[in-house]
């Protein structure tokens, strides 16, 4: 049983919150308890039924209010696959939510409302999902009890949203119908839409193939902390803790460290306590070379054959999360994996409208949840991958030192 | 293809190692339960043969299962790591705080004042804690690294963004991050993975007779620190925990689960969530885990 981690996309009423209520619900992850209190609330609200939206609007701010601020997480599973659902708001100055929730998923449910089509929130969301790479995308139609599961609406959709997807390269779409309020082709594939031929949602989720998304020939990997028990048994043990986020590791590997780059041998691998041959891409690890080399948490080991870009001049489109505003020629430290560099952001290119993907240039800032192309250059060299080719390696985050908060997130271009 | 146990292992190890990395003063939070006895063995994955790079920290609250702590004195016997006390017990009096009232009289939320203290004394500058986003609505919407103030306050509308695998655990002084490495896991992999390590875990865990009432639909042990009532009709069950906290706000289940595999089985066909059946805390109102959140509570 393998796991997978998606995130739903939506505009505020295309019924998100009802398909993970209905997602849970059918896959019987919702409880006893929960129920009742759910009933309760649905009672306080004085609606009839019972609302499975309630069941992912977690904090009581929210409830009052009726929306979702934050992303929230929810867990479900079937026989097949673990599920780990980022729920994330729909509204429009939520992009950062979006953005954080997206960062971790390898597929993306957009939701359309069948009556509205493809609307603004819709193609900000298709957007967000190309900058960030995401690696398979399912186009859920819903709301298809109210235009009376008609085929012609459907296919309309579809041809409309195709042609989007394919000037924003998204890869890996799939389409379907469905009605999450009345569990239309959400477990099992419906009656009323007798046209439609391919799978129910939970079937394209247990079944959608994520193997070929774990990358297995970019060695990386970061140094977390270095394990030294100096006690007289271990005297001269050093090993170098980290995941493995790309790659394979093998005893009697060369290997490079960046950004010195020294080169030295792989001469054990710990795993879990034990000894192995080999450890790849997921896997957290404890190292050891045969040279005895100054090592400290952020450097990277990588092997020579396909070997990460190293530099100071950075081109990426950046998310900016923070409500002071983002100037050119201001400062902030970079965390790119374990590795924190002082930073300057050097220019704003031009701000990317994220509804329709117009390049605006000559801006001077860029405000919460803005996406802007930018240059940054750090005081010491990265190690880095561009984020198209290897995610794990491409993103990186800016802190403000005056705050500590993380202000915006980066996608490596050039 | 990964199976999702080693997936949510490793991820459990890499946010340990972070905390090591990035903070001068770390501390384990150790309840005696199965979460805090799961993340003693995921730091042995993640620093062996080195030391653990914090101590660990109980919050005693003086209502114990007397089998936790007998427990709890065994494992840091057994691994060699060092265990610091604090007592609920010694904030009441030295601070001269209202022990609490009423029939099940609970130390829970006084666990927070014992808590604040602790990391004062001691400077921590992260707390390691064995939370799950499954258990309850306020937790799924907390982030891993979970900064608080001075006042080990919560506020989740200031939450910083969470990125790829990237914690940012920076903080001012007087500040604090809370760190739950095991976010991500439910409590059907919490047991999944304690058959497939083979870890042993406290008896109250399993089935066993005991003393109990039935308050509201649950089941509370007889015991020193509750206070009957006529009207209390003390049964003797075949009972387990699902959950070990403070006697006086865990409920017992009616079980014969006697082997980890018995209680995996119980938890896929039971209908009733972990904290719902086992919690008398959290039925207080539909908030009050963002209540105890955002003031200081674990």
């Amino acid at each position: 049983m393998d796991l997978l981690r998606f995130i739903t996309a939506g505009s505020v009423d295309d019924g998100k919150s009802t398909l993970i209520g209905r997602l849970l619900y059918d896959s019987k992850s919702i409880l006893t308890d929960q129920m009742e209190a759910l009933e309760k609330q649905s009672k306080n609200k004085e609606e009839g039924a019972i609302d499975l939206a309630l069941l992912t609007d977690g904090l009581r701010a929210e409830r009052e209010q009726g929306i979702t601020i934050d992303v929230a997480y929810k867990y479900f599973s079937t026989p097949k696959r673990k599920f780990i659902i980022a729920d994330a708001p729909g509204h429009t100055q939520y992009t950062r939510n979006m953005v954080t929730g997206a960062s971790n998923a390898q597929l993306m449910i957009i939701l359309v409302d069948a009556r509205n089509g493809i609307v603004e929130q819709t193609r900000r969301h298709s957007i967000i999902a190309s900058l960030l790479n995401m690696p398979h995308v399912i186009v859920a139609i819903n709301k298809m009890d109210l235009v009376e599961f008609s085929q012609d609406v459907y296919n309309n959709i579809v041809i409309e949203y195709a042609s989007f997807a394919r000037s924003l390269g998204l890869k890996n779409v799939q389409y379907l119908p469905i009605s999450a309020l009345n569990g239309d082709n959400i477990v099992d594939v419906s009656l009323n839409t007798s046209w439609y031929d391919g799978p129910s949602l939970l079937h394209i989720l247990e079944t959608t193939s994520i193997t070929s998304d774990i990358n297995l020939t970019h060695a990386r990997m970061f140094v977390q902390y270095v394990i030294r028990p100096q006690n007289e048994e271990l005297h001269d043990y050093r090993g170098y803790a980290g995941k493995i986020i790309s790659g394979i590791y093998r005893i009697g590997d060369e290997i490079i460290i960046l950004p010195a780059g020294i080169s030295s041998r792989l001469t054990r691998i710990e795993r879990n306590q034990q000894d192995v041959e080999e450890a790849i891409a997921g896997q957290s690890v404890i190292l050891h070379l045969a040279d005895d080399i100054d090592i400290s948490r952020g450097d990277v080991l990588v092997k020579k054959d396909h070997p990460p870009l190293l530099g100071q001049e950075l081109e990426v489109l950046l998310c900016w999360m923070d409500t002071k505003p983002l100037w050119a020629g201001n400062r902030y430290l970079i965390q790119h994996n374990s590795r924190r560099v002082k930073s300057v952001v050097k220019e704003i290119e031009f701000r990317l409208d994220v509804n329709s993907l117009e390049k605006q240039a000559g801006v001077e800032k860029a405000d919460l949840n803005d996406i802007v192309r930018a240059k940054i250059k750090t005081a010491s060299p990265l190690a880095y991958d561009l984020y198209k080719d290897l995610r794990a390696n491409g993103g990186l985050i800016l802190i403000d030192e005056t705050s500590n908060v993380t202000v915006g997130a980066c996608m490596i271009q050039e | 293809m990964i199976d999702y146990l080693d997936e949510l292992e490793s991820e459990s190890i890499h946010i340990l190692r972070e905390v090591a990395g990035q903070f001068e003063k770390p501390a384990l939070l150790f309840s005696g339960g199965k979460d805090s006895i799961t993340m003693v063995h995921l730091a042995l994955k993640a620093f062996r043969p080195g030391k653990f790079p914090f101590p660990l920290v109980h919050i005693d609250t003086g209502h114990n299962f007397s089998e936790a702590l007998v427990y709890r004195d065994k494992l840091v016997h057994d691994i060699g790591e060092k265990l610091i006390v604090r007592k609920v017990e010694d904030t009441i009096k030295s601070k001269s705080l209202a022990e609490p009232k009423g029939k099940f009289a609970s130390r829970n939320a006084l666990q927070t004042y014992t808590l604040l203290d602790t990391i004062e004394e001691f400077g921590f500058d992260a707390c390691i804690g064995g939370a799950r986003r499954d258990e309850e609505k306020a937790r799924a919407k907390e982030r891993i690294f979970s900064v608080r103030d001075e006042f080990g306050q919560w506020d989740p509308k200031r939450q910083r963004p969470e990125l790829w695998n990237i914690y940012n655990g920076k903080i001012q002084k007087g500040e604090n991050v809370r760190v739950f490495p095991i976010s991500n896991w439910t409590e059907l992999d919490i047991w999944n993975y304690i058959r497939r390590e083979n870890i042993s875990l406290p008896s109250i865990y399993f089935s066993h007779q005991r003393e109990v009432i039935e308050h509201e639909g649950q089941l509370v042990a007889v015991s020193s620190f509750i206070t009957l009532d006529e009207s209390d009709k003390v049964m003797n069950k075949k009972v387990r925990y699902r959950t070990v906290g403070d006697m006086t706000c865990t409920a017992a289940v009616e079980s014969g689960a006697a082997t980890v595999n018995d209680i995996i089985n119980e938890i896929i066909s039971t209908r009733t969530s972990e904290r719902g059946e086992t919690r008398i805390d959290d039925k207080l109102s539909e908030a009050a885990m963002e209540d105890r959140k955002k003031n200081g509570y674990f």
